[in-house]
């Protein structure tokens, strides 16, 4: 079933919101990943708000899919998502990263309903991701299981690790997502640990690899339906992102990996990402 | 006397629990052979995961298989467990909490002749430091049988170390393990040999010579690293006044630094510690490694007299 206009439109004002919250809760925090957050916000809004099933009264539930947050860094947008979808209120957004908070630095499963696992160390998700998928092919259960990655996190030994299990138990129950946005906190990926060709590599690693633009909402929904149609094989989307997706102040600005906007930064990324659905 | 490998009543133990538990799946890395998970693969194909010489892998999608109900075991040599895959361990299991057991064997120095890239005298103390991770290492086939029961009854990250070769069976069906208690086979009057796997029939056999001698060393079997039985070594402490510990480990970290934490917080007495001295380890046979390393039942009577020297 192919995504409708009124659902594009609606994701697109998701996803706007969704950055502005992110945007909201790193500059009152002060400390954050904001760059990996906005690139992979429009990922994560397709998969809350289009794709994915889960109930967010009762987060065990069952019959969910299941979302790694591999990447574990961009926290700040799994808790904005998790907020939108009615797993946590958005007020306790404002609580990221202080002494006590269920927002923890990084994913933490043990206080946050919703988190699958806790995560943060990368390249570690792919792997707990296939153990869900296995478990559920075991019950000949139809759970669908996602995971998304850095492009950087592609240089754990690990990753590969997981990518050949994947396809030896013909995973076809798994969507791996990689936010290729090119950089990581030292610099450009192709400088720091260069992984292209991503999509060459996944291939030859027996993946289904479907190529996206990773902020255009059509393509993206459409990817993951196709995903779903898949047999006999995992489905790796290669989302290509701008890191800092939003705003002129932080797109392709590799010091925003770690950063978090100053005051004055955030009222004009604010101003941009009012101005950008004002014109679409 | 007979004598079973641990490995050998894990593998049992497995099949057992796999006939009774729908949910227990395992897997291995590429030697389930030596581990013994073969058995259970060959009796429950389609619950048996081969994970390749991959083992950060092995852990992370054990972690996965318990987000999913599953009660998974993986298993591979100690020395890739809790080495290759510490880190996994601690972010994928001990960190969120999973209910993942991770039995590995050939631990210690008696893989013998693999020599000491594959002997395992860190393993304890690496799980041991984690935070959520009880760690249990059975002195024989029936404890294992049992213990293996045992963490599959309790809800969260195990460890469970098991070794290659066979060791005299030591307990009877009227043994009861239990997670956290230590067993006493006897008190004694002198000295107590706290000791955990296949030392524990090291320390027994000390015992039976230091008779002659006529010193009375009590024997307990500390088969639960963590959480330790601290009121078992206070009370042997406050007994005996004076302990050795016996371990086929480092003597830092593992049963030895466990002991030595609970006596100078608890019960300082003169303590003397039996196991790998801050070195790595080297080919060789059982017997011959024993001694080479000063951990032969003859080394733990010395050590009771060097500990009754130290004792006012």
């Amino acid at each position: 079933m192919a995504v409708t206009e009124d659902q594009l439109k609606a994701l697109k004002e998701k996803a706007r919101k969704v950055r502005i919250d992110i945007l909201k809760m790193l500059t009152d925090c002060g400390s954050g990943h904001t760059g990996g957050s906005l690139s992979s916000a429009d990922i994560a809004t397709a998969l809350y708000f289009y794709k994915m099933k889960y109930d967010a009264k009762k987060p065990d539930w069952e019959g969910r899919d299941h979302f790694i947050l591999s990447k574990g860094h961009a926290a700040p947008l799994l808790y904005t998502v998790l907020a939108h979808a009615g797993f946590i209120e958005r007020a306790e957004l404002c609580t990221l990263r202080k002494l006590g908070s269920r927002l923890q630095g990084h994913p933490d499963s043990k206080y946050l309903p919703g988190v699958e696992i806790s995560t943060g160390s990368l390249g570690q998700g792919l792997s707990v991701a296939n153990g869900i998928a296995l478990g559920r092919k075991l019950d000949s259960a139809t759970n669908r299981v996602y995971a998304l990655l850095g492009d950087g996190e592609l240089q754990e030994g690990q990753v590969w690790e997981a990518a050949m299990t994947a396809a030896h138990y013909k995973l076809d129950n798994l969507c791996a997502l990689v936010d290729n946005n090119g950089l990581q906190i030292d610099g450009p990926v192709s400088k720091v640990m260069g992984v292209e060709p991503i999509t060459d590599k996944w291939r030859a690693f027996g993946w289904e690899v479907i190529d996206v633009d990773g902020h255009d909402m059509a393509q993206l929904t459409a990817a993951l339906d196709k995903a779903e149609t898949v047999k006999g094989k995992p489905t790796m989307i290669v989302c290509r992102t701008v890191k800092g997706k939003g705003s002129k102040v932080f797109e392709g600005k590799v010091e925003f990996h770690g950063t978090t906007p100053s005051k004055e930064e955030y009222e004009t990324a604010l101003k941009e990402l009012a101005e950008e659905t004002l014109c679409k | 006397m007979t004598k079973i490998a641990t490995r050998d009543a894990y593998g049992d133990a497995l099949v057992i629990l796999g006939k009774k538990r729908k949910d227990v799946v395992v897997l291995d890395a590429d030697l389930s052979g030596s581990t013994k998970t073969g058995k259970f693969a060959k009796a429950f194909p389609e619950r048996f995961f081969n994970i390749g010489i991959a083992e950060q892998d092995m852990i992370g999608t054990a972690a996965g298989l318990s987000i999913a109900g599953k009660l998974p075991f993986a298993s591979t040599f100690a020395v890739f467990a809790t080495g290759r895959a510490w880190e996994q361990v601690r972010q994928s299991v001990c960190y969120p909490n999973l209910n993942v057991k991770i039995v590995a064997s050939h631990a210690g120095i008696t893989v013998g002749e693999d020599g000491g890239s594959h002997q395992s005298v860190e393993d304890i103390a690496l799980m041991r430091v984690l935070p959520n991770m009880t760690v249990i290492v059975p002195a024989d086939g029936p404890e294992t049988l049992q213990a293996i029961e045992a963490v599959a009854e309790l809800k969260g990250p195990c460890y469970v170390r098991v070794g290659r070769n066979k060791v005299p069976t030591l307990f009877g069906d009227d043994y009861a393990f239990k997670i956290g208690k230590a067993h006493v086979f006897s008190t004694g009057r002198d000295a107590a040999i706290i000791a955990t796997g296949l030392m524990v029939a090291e320390a027994l056999s000390a015992r039976d010579i230091l008779k002659h001698e006529g010193i009375d060393a009590g024997v307990i079997n500390m088969s639960t690293i963590k959480p330790i039985d601290a009121a078992a070594i206070i009370a042997a402490a406050k007994h005996c006044g004076a302990i050795v510990t016996a371990e086929e480990h480092s003597i830092m970290g593992g049963l030895g630094g466990a002991v030595a934490e609970v006596l100078a917080e608890s019960a300082p007495v003169p303590l003397v510690r039996i196991g790998v001295k801050d070195t790595f380890g080297t080919s060789g046979d059982q017997e011959g490694l024993l001694k080479h390393y000063g951990m032969s039942a003859d080394d733990i009577s010395s050590a009771v007299k060097e500990v009754l020297r130290k004792k006012k």
